[in-house]
């Protein structure tokens, strides 16, 4: 009981000393660094306060894809670092009044809480079983808040699109300016051979338990994306052009099924993204499925940024 | 002090640091690694409320729950998109910063001529 309160005041010691490093550093670089620290800390945190579900989800993309979307935009911008402009005196001042009141604000909330515990868990878990679900979070997120869901499958979709039309006009349905260290016998070669099998089985587990423990098609489609981002660096597979059919595809298969299976509900089940009773747990692998492949080719294609130079035929 | 509580007040400290961030720098690389500070804290201290709801024989909440991993994947997309945004900022005016200063300005002038 001690051992564990000790830990975790450690973890909480560091955690803090993270993130303040994340903001006073001067370089960018190692603030970045520092925040990849942050979201495997954070995922810890999230394990104390038994939310798997979401230890796993910021540990892949807290830690894991932002941080390395960050680590290439710090590297490009090391020339154009400034470091002698800084805010005033006086306003840095202000600005730290204006946060320390907002902090104790809601630490007054954390401290002093209403009375009355507002929970939705006995209606989650009461129907639950309906779903042919185990896993409680996965049945909120495809059952009771399923269009959230959808939803935020569709926000990824356009901020692929939205990522792409940054690209100068040239450029469009050009290869993304991934970089590639592409050395055969490097260690990084090697490393990428390991793990693909590895990391691909995994992702698939991930979004197969994930209907009855914590896992889930995101999870598992960050997994699959961050094996295909590895063997993209290490040169084994090369960037694939955007304006190939077969990519675009595969990005929107996810959200399309998704919106099918939801569509369906209005002819079989009575209403927009509702199951038919007894096939609830099939539609939501099979949606789960073509989700999991949707998120790891959106993703590693977020990852590997706008297009920056066109195929030579 | 439970842990629970530890952990709620870390999310309180997490935005605070966070939102001073986001006002005192002026690159916008750092803002953006400020705002996903300022998110993880306001995640963390949602977590802490949904765990306040455990019940049904669950360590918490699970629609809270829900709603943050929903909110990490928005938050990346907008991440995402932000550092797209800033580095093809970079790459037209050479400047990675958002100091309303007057050598931006002459810079910007002589980049357009």
């Amino acid at each position: 009981m001690i051992t564990a309160f000790i830990f975790n005041v450690v973890l909480v010691a560091l955690l803090l000393v993270v993130a303040t490093w994340i903001i006073a550093s001067r370089a960018a670089f190692s603030a970045v660094v520092a925040f990849v620290a942050y979201g495997l800390l954070l995922a810890i945190v999230w394990v104390e306060l038994s939310a798997i579900d979401i230890a796993l989800t910021e540990a892949a993309i807290g830690g894991g894809v932002t941080g390395m979307l960050l680590l290439g935009a710090a590297s490009r911008l090391r020339d154009a670092e400034t470091t002698a402009v800084s805010t005033g005196v006086p306003l840095r001042l202000a600005a730290a009044a204006l946060c320390a009141l907002v902090a104790a604000g809601l630490a007054a909330i954390v401290l002093f809480p209403p009375s009355t515990v507002f929970t939705l868990a006995p209606d989650a878990m009461a129907h639950l079983a309906e779903s042919g679900l185990g896993n409680p979070v996965a049945g909120v997120l495809f059952v009771y808040r399923a269009f959230d869901t959808l939803l935020e499958k569709v926000v990824l979709v356009l901020a692929l699109v939205g990522v792409w039309s940054l690209a100068p006009d040239r450029f469009w349905g050009g290869i993304p300016g991934l970089r590639v260290y592409q050395q055969p016998n490097s260690v990084l070669t090697l490393l990428s051979q390991l793990l693909l099998p590895l990391g691909i089985v995994v992702g698939i587990y991930m979004f197969w338990t994930g209907a009855n423990n914590p896992g889930g098609a995101f999870q598992g489609g960050t997994i699959l994306a961050a094996m295909w981002i590895l063997v993209m660096i290490a040169g084994l597979q090369s960037v694939p052009s955007t304006d190939r059919r077969a990519l675009r595809l595969l990005v929107i298969v996810g959200p399309a099924i998704f919106l099918a299976i939801g569509l369906m509900g209005f002819a079989l089940a009575g209403g927009f993204l509702a199951y038919p009773a007894g096939y609830a747990k099939p539609l939501i692998i099979v949606a789960e499925a073509a989700l999991t492949l949707s998120i790891g080719v959106t993703l590693g294609l977020l990852a590997a940024g706008p297009p920056e130079r066109i195929q030579q035929r | 002090m439970s842990v629970v509580t530890l952990f709620g007040l870390c999310g309180p400290v997490l935005v605070g640091l966070g939102l001073f961030g986001l006002i005192t720098n002026p690159q916008p690389l750092r803002k953006i690694l400020a705002f996903n500070l300022l998110g993880s804290g306001t995640f963390l201290l949602f977590g802490v409320i949904a765990r306040r709801g455990a019940a049904a024989g669950l360590g918490g909440d699970p629609v809270p729950q829900a709603l943050v991993i929903t909110g990490i994947v928005v938050a990346f997309a907008a991440t995402a998109m932000a550092i797209a945004l800033l580095l093809r900022l970079f790459q037209e005016t050479g400047q990675a910063t958002l100091e309303p200063d007057d050598t931006n300005d002459t810079n910007a002038a002589t980049h357009t001529s």
